[in-house]
């Protein structure tokens, strides 16, 4: 007779809790530290370079800074103050505000067209979904890089169609007037990839039975895009309305490459000024207070968005 | 369903055939025109009306560029920095997804909760103060500096959490029961069956910070430490009059994006669409 017999899953459980500290409480106590070991490393990126930072940018902005950023003398809401009295800065929130509408509902007016072609059942479709998606892959520097050429006043093509449809040339670019437009059209084409992804993977989710019903009612395609696929749609296009929303006011790299700001600060958006003003300018305070005021506008949009349009939306 | 072909059928698929190619030239266009444009002689490329189509192979172009800047060195760069930031979201993210989806723990709606907000919180409110900590650490112009404070991703986390959701608890309980620790359970059960989740994740986190461009602009000023996109901005300042030579490098750019998306847009199409519609 073998004295060791074989151990039972039970057993084990037994001889091991025999040998721990056990009862709900510790359990609870051993389950925490042990959820701690597994988040603490992405816990301390977030508090090193996202917590910590957002805090200091609202000390920072109650400061004036020496040339290297150290806060040196308490100015309490001056930066805030000098923020109401300039007038460039209300002008550069006007401008992020115009860029927003002029990109936001394009984008997503763009992205739900080529998503309803892509989601043809056709031969070949899956080529036309990567022609309609590869943006999510071009950089914002490449992507303003040819535009800074498809722009040229004097040997850009966009001007050589306009000249083939007898329509005057447009100096895109360098007019005042035309520059936030034209920084506007590339950033819709680098951010139609994204939206058509995702409104064609709403579009995939719409159950066939709804068309199917449709198409007994004698609805035509029109009529069922409007009143089976814009309905059941309206959640995807609340979240990319809140993501565009955010990725504009965020946008930097189309203004830095295609504008700088220019012409007559007509693309100076306030991301690009506050990085004229801290990054060329050193004024870190004058910035931090730019940045707290914008991050409040964000916030307020958005809150608008889920209070205001979110109640409108047809949750299946 | 009937796949007769009437005629009225034929005439609208020849309709929406010819949509679709008119969107997808659109849409194309103007990757299209920087392709032909870095094809181009000098002469040609100054010349008017511009070329639309290839006249020649003059591929010199892409060696001139090569030379002209060290790309190949931001090339180097970056796809550097893009790896740590890769593993180290593709690491961070399995082990935090892990115990959102395996332990039960105080307070862990609350810290799901904080680990989302970070998405929330735009890159101008910290921007600053990351550029200041970067610099008083000595990290200006070093990898550890291009790719500390985006070691660790929320989005990754949710992504990963929500696909970890879906392995059944059961073979957690069964590794219990055989003395396997949670560590060792993540290697070899749940990162081995999360390979699709986890492929998006590695995918999106290196197509994102090899197109980074504001970080690497502020942190970066030695020559020998730019990425590409700088590098390539650079290259339009120097050789702005030469543009077929500018878009030879934005070709050379391009190139490893545009491969990783043709190779893996459906794993990463599947898995973006995953978080984003389903929420």
């Amino acid at each position: 007779m073998t004295m060791v017999s074989e151990s039972t899953p039970e057993m084990a459980r037994g001889v091991r809790s025999s040998l721990r500290l056990t009862g709900p409480r510790w359990r609870a106590v051993r389950n925490f530290l042990l959820a701690m070991l597994f988040l603490s490393p992405s816990l301390v990126i977030f508090l090193t370079f996202v917590f910590t930072p957002l805090v200091r940018t609202f000390w920072l902005s109650a400061y004036a800074t020496d040339p290297i950023g150290r806060p040196s003398v308490f100015v309490g809401l001056d930066q805030y103050l000098r923020l109401i009295q300039t007038p460039d800065f209300a002008y550069s929130l006007s401008r992020s505000l115009l860029f927003v509408l002029y990109t936001v509902p394009t984008t997503i007016l763009v992205g739900l067209a080529l998503a309803t072609l892509g989601n043809m059942r056709l031969r070949g479709i899956a080529l036309f979904r990567i022609f309609f998606s590869f943006t999510i892959a071009v950089s914002g520097a490449t992507a303003s890089l040819i535009f800074l050429y498809l722009y040229h006043p004097a040997t850009g093509p966009l001007n050589y169609f306009l000249d083939l449809l007898h329509l005057p040339r447009v100096n895109w670019l360098t007019d005042a007037s035309t520059a936030l437009m034209a920084v506007s059209l590339t950033t819709v084409w680098l951010q139609i990839g994204l939206n058509t992804i995702i409104l064609l993977a709403g579009m995939q989710g719409i159950s066939d039975e709804f068309y199917e019903a449709a198409k007994i009612d004698g609805a035509s395609f029109w009529a069922s895009f409007r009143h089976v696929t814009l309905p059941l749609l309206s959640p995807t296009m609340f979240f990319l309305l809140v993501m565009d929303t955010l990725a504009a006011l965020q946008a930097f790299t189309q203004f830095q490459v295609m504008t700088k700001g220019g012409p007559m600060s007509s693309t100076a958006v306030v991301v690009y000024s506050i990085y004229r003003e801290f990054y060329f300018n050193g004024q870190y305070g004058y910035a931090a207070a730019q940045s707290v005021v914008l991050f409040f506008i964000m916030l307020i949009l958005t809150t608008i968005q889920f209070g205001v349009l979110e109640r409108r939306v047809f949750y299946q | 369903m009937s796949r007769r072909v009437t005629p009225q059928r034929l005439l609208a698929n020849v309709f929406l055939y010819a949509l679709l190619i008119a969107a997808a030239i659109v849409v194309v266009f103007p990757v299209y025109y920087a392709l032909i444009s870095s094809l181009l002689s000098t002469p040609e490329a100054a010349s008017w009306p511009p070329k639309l189509v290839p006249t020649g192979l003059h591929l010199e172009n892409y060696t001139e560029a090569l030379e002209r800047a060290p790309l190949l060195r931001y090339l180097l760069n970056s796809t550097i920095q893009s790896s740590i930031v890769m593993l180290g979201q593709v690491i961070l993210a399995s082990l935090a997804a892990y115990a959102f989806a395996f332990i039960d723990f105080k307070w862990k709606n609350l810290l799901f909760l904080v680990f989302l907000s970070t998405m929330m919180i735009p890159w101008e409110a910290t921007i600053i103060p990351n550029y200041l900590l970067i610099r008083s650490l000595k990290w200006a112009d070093t990898f550890q500096g291009l790719a500390a404070p985006y070691l660790a991703t929320a989005f990754g986390t949710f992504l990963l959490r929500q696909f970890f959701l879906t392995i059944p608890k059961d073979l957690r309980d069964a590794a219990t029961i055989d003395g396997c620790g949670h560590l060792r359970f993540l290697l070899t059960v749940v990162l081995p069956l999360a390979r699709p989740a986890l492929g998006t994740l590695a995918v999106y986190s290196f197509l994102q910070t090899y197109n980074q461009y504001l970080w690497p602009l502020l942190i970066t000023s030695a020559k020998d430490m730019r990425t590409v996109q700088i590098g390539i901005s650079l290259l339009q300042d120097e050789e702005r009059f030469a543009f077929n030579i500018v878009m030879a490098g934005v070709m050379i750019v391009l190139l490893p994006t545009l491969t990783l998306f043709i190779l893996a847009n459906r794993q990463l199409i599947r898995g973006l669409t995953a978080g984003a519609v389903k929420g």
